[in-house]
């Protein structure tokens, strides 16, 4: 039996859940929003990223209902929801704040939504049940919300925005408040609850590194407008962009000219210094301004000069910072560019083999990289 | 050592200021009236234990005693607790909407609508009060702007009724209402709304179920603050509530001055201390949960 890949977004057929549709937000003179258009699937975790003011919360309150757009429409199974209020549609929303009900107890908390639809009391009391069971919070259903730990309190907020089964749950930063080890712990957690409840979730994150363990697919945002939408393998190694390459993780970027030849593109980047070859994706005409990017993990660092290498440099390591588990070296090149490269410590300090201001060779094959038109 | 002093000098104050004239208050309540200064008898003599067992002997409950009997006092002290009841409401029913309107106002122009509620306090109490008396009187600006406007044919008479009581009252304390309801409304959260909303509430009942709820501190505050003041009050009473007014504040004060009975005035004093003691704990217990809710 094959296992088919949870992709939607590839199969011309599938109806998106959710569409944007060239909507634009103004706030004044401000735009938040730029003529954005874009379709997310059922039970999809779908992440936007992008730094603060990128318009990224915004986009998520337009969901809730909290703003509406200047232009353009957003649908949600098909219909416009912009003449539906907050309270009516099925959509809700984790507060960044969480923005727990401080006099209410945890249990009174999670069934707020439920005893506004005007549901059975027994039908209430299963459905917090079973939220509480999912967020594992039997034992604090009494409690009030400053009675209980910052983690405790975001698994509140969730079981309160799951409780009432929403077609779409938008989360807000929702793990910004916890130190990082929890927050780890909790992505997966979230990932698990996702999956468990195949509800569609969208979540608002400034952290990339939360945004690619939890996502199906990631949209990184940039002055209200989307630069790319892919998958976390996808945004990572086939960025479209130096924008989205800088973003996401560690890069070194070569600007130079580009040179075809044959299959590969050599790029004239600095005087004095062999040009860089790399395979490209898209027709590179000859004389162009290409950047090369690199992730650092994928440049080798020797102390001789590998001898079948396409690209070889040498410098000379300016300084070495060790994080445990890696080790990511600065080299310098005669020329003063500073190139990143990154090992993994498979063997203890003491036998490391470089040290401050060594003489070593940088080298990649030119697949290892990726060529970007901007 | 430091910290010693720095206790004791208050409570060396609140010692000399408050308990020892309280005692003061307490004997001359179990005195009998005399004509003498100061009128009522005995005095506190010290010069021997004999002395002193007289003095002793000579006090008695009598004039608590007249207070049950004369109907007058408990029908002021039941007036009183009337008149501030409906006037708290009422403070309550006007400053909510004050304070909620202050909350709700840009953050820039809060600090000028908080000075425009105390401002009237940099006015004397008693020219504020006078100056109610110039307008509700029967030629006053009240009814000659309603006879202009052709809404009333003659004149109304407010001026020494208990409306123009619960009018003065209602201005008077009206900025100790909206100060700690509207600095309970300003702290709370705007997300908590969003988030009610979200969560199926309409905007009436987000403010039924959280506005009202997360400011029920500031509410119970104000209300006492309001209420202490208001059952004792007799400034406004006798300038604007006219003779019909019956308040245990005015009672007191024709105890003491027209009467020039010390120890009755002294009783209904006493009297009147217990009964504000009660709002007074309830008031502090309040205070002590919203710390602990806080903390």
């Amino acid at each position: 039996m094959t296992q088919s890949v949870f992709a939607p977004w590839n199969d011309p057929g599938a109806k998106p859940l959710i569409q944007f549709k060239n909507v634009t937000k103004r706030f004044g003179e401000f735009v938040a929003i730029d003529d954005l258009t874009i379709d997310i699937f059922e039970q999809e975790f779908y992440a936007l990223l992008g730094p603060s003011g990128c318009g990224k919360t915004t986009l998520m309150r337009m969901l809730a209902g909290f703003e509406t757009p200047t232009e353009g429409t957003i649908l949600l199974d098909g219909q416009n929801i912009a003449p539906v209020p907050p309270n009516k549609r099925a959509v809700n929303m984790m507060f960044q704040s969480y923005a727990l009900f401080p006099h209410l107890s945890i249990w009174d908390n999670i069934a707020f939504g439920l005893k506004r639809e005007g549901l059975a009391k027994d039908v209430i009391g299963d459905r917090v049940q079973e939220m509480l069971r999912l967020t594992r919070l039997e034992k604090f259903a009494r409690r009030k919300p400053h009675q209980i730990s910052g983690g405790q309190r975001q698994r509140v907020a969730l079981a309160r925005s799951l409780a009432k089964a929403p077609k779409l749950l938008l989360l807000d930063e929702p793990l910004g408040a916890l130190d990082k080890k929890l927050r780890q712990e909790t992505q997966f957690e979230l990932m698990d609850i996702q999956e468990k409840t195949g509800t569609t979730f969208v979540i608002v994150t400034h952290d990339q590194e939360e945004a690619m363990t939890v996502a199906s697919r990631v949209a990184v945002m940039d002055h209200g407008k989307i630069i790319q939408v892919a998958t976390p393998a996808d945004i990572y190694e086939q960025p479209n962009s130096v924008y989205v390459a800088d973003f996401i993780g560690d890069v070194n970027i070569i600007e130079g000219k580009a040179e075809p030849q044959g299959g590969k593109v050599s790029i004239a980047w600095a005087e004095g210094q062999p040009n860089v070859t790399g395979t490209p994706s898209s027709e590179i005409t000859k004389g162009q301004t290409v950047h090369f990017a690199i992730r650092p993990e994928k440049v080798t660092i020797s102390a001789t000069k590998p001898e079948d290498a396409t690209n070889a440099i040498q410098g000379k390591i300016l300084d070495i910072a060790y994080l445990g588990n890696v080790s990511t070296y600065h080299v310098e090149l005669p020329n003063g560019v500073v190139i990143k490269s990154q090992t993994a410590n498979n063997r203890r300090l003491s036998r490391r083999s470089f040290t401050w201001e060594d003489d070593v060779w940088l080298s990649w094959t030119d697949t290892a990289g990726i060529l970007l038109e901007r | 050592m430091r910290r010693i002093s720095l206790i004791l000098v208050p409570y060396l104050w609140l010692l000399a200021l408050f308990l020892v004239p309280f005692l003061i208050v307490l004997k001359i309540s179990l005195s009998d009236t005399a004509l003498a200064i100061p009128p009522y008898t005995p005095t506190l003599d010290l010069s021997g234990w004999e002395t002193f067992r007289a003095f002793v002997g000579a006090l008695d409950m009598e004039n608590f005693v007249w207070l049950t009997e004369d109907d007058l006092y408990w029908k002021a002290y039941l007036s009183s607790l009337k008149i501030a009841l409906i006037s708290t409401f009422f403070t309550l029913l006007i400053g909510f909407p004050i304070a909620y309107g202050m909350a709700q106002a840009r953050e820039d122009w809060r600090p000028t609508l908080l000075m425009l509620v105390i401002l009237p306090f940099w006015t004397s109490f008693l020219i504020r009060v006078y100056s109610w008396m110039g307008i509700l009187s029967q030629e006053g600006y009240l009814n000659q702007l309603l006879l202009s406007f052709g809404l009333i044919d003659e004149p109304l008479i407010i001026l020494n009724t208990p409306v123009a009581v619960y009018i003065g009252i209602v201005y008077t304390y009206l900025p100790f209402m909206v100060l700690p309801v509207y600095s309970a409304l300003e702290k709370l959260d705007g997300s908590l709304l969003e988030a009610a909303e979200d969560l199926g509430c309409s905007r009436t009942s987000a403010f039924w179920l959280v506005t009202v709820p997360l400011s029920k501190s500031g509410i119970i505050a104000g209300s006492f603050l309001v209420f202490i003041p208001t059952l004792g009050e007799f400034v406004i009473p006798s300038l604007l509530g006219g003779s019909r007014t019956l308040m245990i504040g005015k009672v007191l004060w024709e105890e003491f001055f027209n009467n020039r009975d010390w120890p009755v005035a002294s009783a209904v004093a006493i009297i009147l201390l217990l009964i504000l003691v009660i709002p007074i704990i309830l008031f502090q217990r309040n205070e002590q949960k919203q710390r602990e809710a806080e903390g």
